[in-house]
This record gives structure tokens, sequence and C-alpha cells, in this order.
């Protein structure tokens, strides 16, 4: 029963993953000639359009896409870790308490 | 048999969000707007007016984070409902209208912890992003924390606690997370829209054109966002259980 679960589980699983692949790769084949740029460029770019002023320049900016993919990277890395290690340790705490039981009864049975 | 059930019905949602996407293929081909309200193009007045709406729910969510991480238990899941949303919004991901846009991921902390807790933590990931990558900007904080961070999780917050007895535990979350996604666009949109109305048309004839355009373009991505927080959800469910039950999001 758990493991015909489980196989669903893992189906949907499959399924879901595809469609969000699906979703972020179809766009490539659909605009050929586009560079797929930040939708908040292309915003700034209507409003200076519109004769809109920035008022204020960010403190500090990466000098240049490959220091900010960096950056983008370290970001997605520090997030994945943290769900990584939260997974591991919540399946490590589960197979630890499972052996333990199994130890327990064990020395029942031999008692 | 519940089991192959369960398979048509995501056949379903599958072959429903293909024709969807498709259709907003067809529909519209315009240039999106932005994600984030960049460094500077914000009236100051506005920047002020957003800051103040903001502030209350930060009081209020640094009063529930700081009860939360008093809890070990709890203080890891809150810093794993932090990061999917470090993760989601640093996954710039092609649309259909040729250019990029990210996710925000929201919705799961919203759902876990409430909006008020999630409008820290989304606050601390759009900080980040102003300091260091320079996309939105500190003036602008306030602004795109209202939309990000206040908003979408109110929304997905709401919808999670009205359909979350009424229908299948999937499809609340889905919905939750992808309309959260979709509602931070339509705020962002309304804020361009007030600060930049149209000369002729004046606030709602800007809001119009914002929000046709958002609501067509950022259908596909608010769908990804949406099974991506059921695929942690479901993760959840399967090595945290007790973890659910111990915030009372499952019985």
């Amino acid at each position: 029963m758990t493991s015909l679960s489980k196989t669903i589980n893992l189906k949907q699983t499959v399924l879901l993953v595809a469609i969000v692949v699906f979703l972020a790769v179809i766009p490539l084949f659909l605009n050929r000639q586009s560079e797929f740029g930040g939708a908040d460029t292309v915003a700034k770019e209507a409003l200076v359009a519109n004769n809109v002023q920035p008022w204020f320049k960010p403190l500090w900016e990466p000098p240049g896409s490959e220091t900010e993919s960096l950056l983008f990277a370290l970001q997605a890395g520090f997030g994945a870790g943290i769900i990584g290690y939260f997974f591991g340790y919540k399946r490590g705490l589960k197979a630890s308490k499972q052996q333990t039981e199994a130890v327990n009864n064990i020395s029942d049975v031999s008692n | 048999m519940g089991e192959k059930k369960l398979w048509l019905r995501w056949t379903r949602i599958g072959l429903f969000s293909f024709c969807l996407f498709i259709l907003t293929t067809q529909v519209t081909w315009a240039k999106p707007v932005a994600m984030h309200i960049m460094e500077g193009y914000l009236p100051l007045s506005w920047c002020l007016f957003w800051f103040v709406l903001a502030l209350p729910f930060w009081l209020f969510g640094f009063w529930r984070v700081q009860k939360i991480t008093q809890k070990p238990e709890k203080r890891l899941l809150l810093g794993l409902c932090g990061a999917f949303v470090f993760v989601l919004s640093a996954l710039k991901m092609p649309s259909v209208t040729g250019s990029s846009s990210h996710p925000t991921g929201t919705g799961l902390g919203a759902i876990l912890f409430g909006p008020a807790t999630m409008s820290v933590l989304g606050t601390i990931v759009l900080l980040f992003q102003a300091l260091l990558i320079a996309h939105g900007g500190l003036t602008t904080l306030g602004a795109n924390a209202f939309s990000m961070a206040i908003v979408g999780p109110c929304l997905a917050f709401a919808l999670w606690h009205t359909l979350k007895d009424r229908l299948p535990q999937q499809i609340v979350v889905f919905l939750a997370a992808a309309l959260a996604d979709l509602a931070t666009y339509v705020v962002t949109a309304t804020q361009l829209a007030l600060a930049y109305p149209d000369p002729v048309g004046g606030f709602w004839a800007a809001w119009l054109k914002f929000a046709t355009i958002f609501a067509l373009t950022q259908i596909p991505l608010a769908i990804s966002e949406g099974i991506l927080t059921v695929l942690i959800f479901n993760a959840l469910q399967s090595d945290a259980a007790v973890d659910l039950q111990l915030l009372g999001v499952s019985s």
C-alpha cells in the first residue's frame, strides 16, 4: 500500500516538474530573436520613454552581468542549501527513530 | 482506485494549464512591466505612502518572528520558508513575452506562518536584492514589500483558510501560491498606475494597461510558482508531517 502510493507520488512529482520545465523552455523556442532581458529593465525603458527620471540611484551596482549572476547564484545556492539541510535533517531524524525502535524490538524478543 | 483518480486529476490539471498557456501565447505578445519597481522610479511621496502602509505589518511580523524563533522546531521551518523565497526569487525564468521574470515563493510561508511573518521574510529578501544586486531598490522597498511581502501572502493566507476544507489540499496550495504571485504583479501595476496615471484616461486607463499585460503574461509564471509550492508542500507532508501538525496546518 505504502509502496504503491509512493510510486503514484513519484509519477505526480515527475509530471509536475515536467510542467514547470515545459513552461520555462517553450518560450525559448517561441521567441527565438529575444534575449530574455529582465522585465524590470523593460519597465524602466517604458518609464524613461514617458520622461520619468529616477531621483535616487542604487548605492551599489554589480559592475557587470557576470558579477550579477554570481550573486544570483549565491542567493539560490544559499536557499537551496538550507532546504537540503532541512529535509536531510528530518529524514535522518526519522531513520534514527526507526533504527532505535528496531533495536528495542530485537532486545525485547531476546529477553 | 483512489490513486488512479488522483493520477487522472493531475493529468487533467496538466492539460488545463497547457491550454491556458497556449491561450496566453495567442492572446498577447506585449512586453510585461516590472516585478519590482526600480530604485528611484517612484516619486518620494508614494515611497513614503507605501512605507507607512507596510509598517504595521512589519512591526506585527517582527513580534511574530521573535515568538517563532524561541521554539527550535518552528525556527527550522521558518528558515525553510525564508530559503524557499530566496531560491524562487533568484529563478529568473523566461516568459512567453520574450523577457524574464521570477516567482515570489511567498505562498508557502503565508500558509504555514501567516502573512505578518511573511512580510518580514519577504522584505529581507527584497533588501538583499536591493543592496547587492541593484534589483528593486531602497526607496521603493516599501512599495515592493507591500506587493510581494504583504498583499501576496495575505491573499494566499485567506485562500488557504477559506478553501482548505472544501477542496483537495494540493489544489488549495496551488491556488494560494499561484494567485499570490499574480496578486503581486497586479499590485505593482496599481502602484505604477497611481504614480504615473495616463495623461488622457487617468488612473484607470493606466491601471487597465498595466494590469491586462500582467494578468496575461504572468499566468505561466504563476502556474510554475503554484506547482513548485505544491512540490515542497508534498515533501513537507512526507518528511515533516509532525511539524505541519504543530503549526495546525494539517490534521
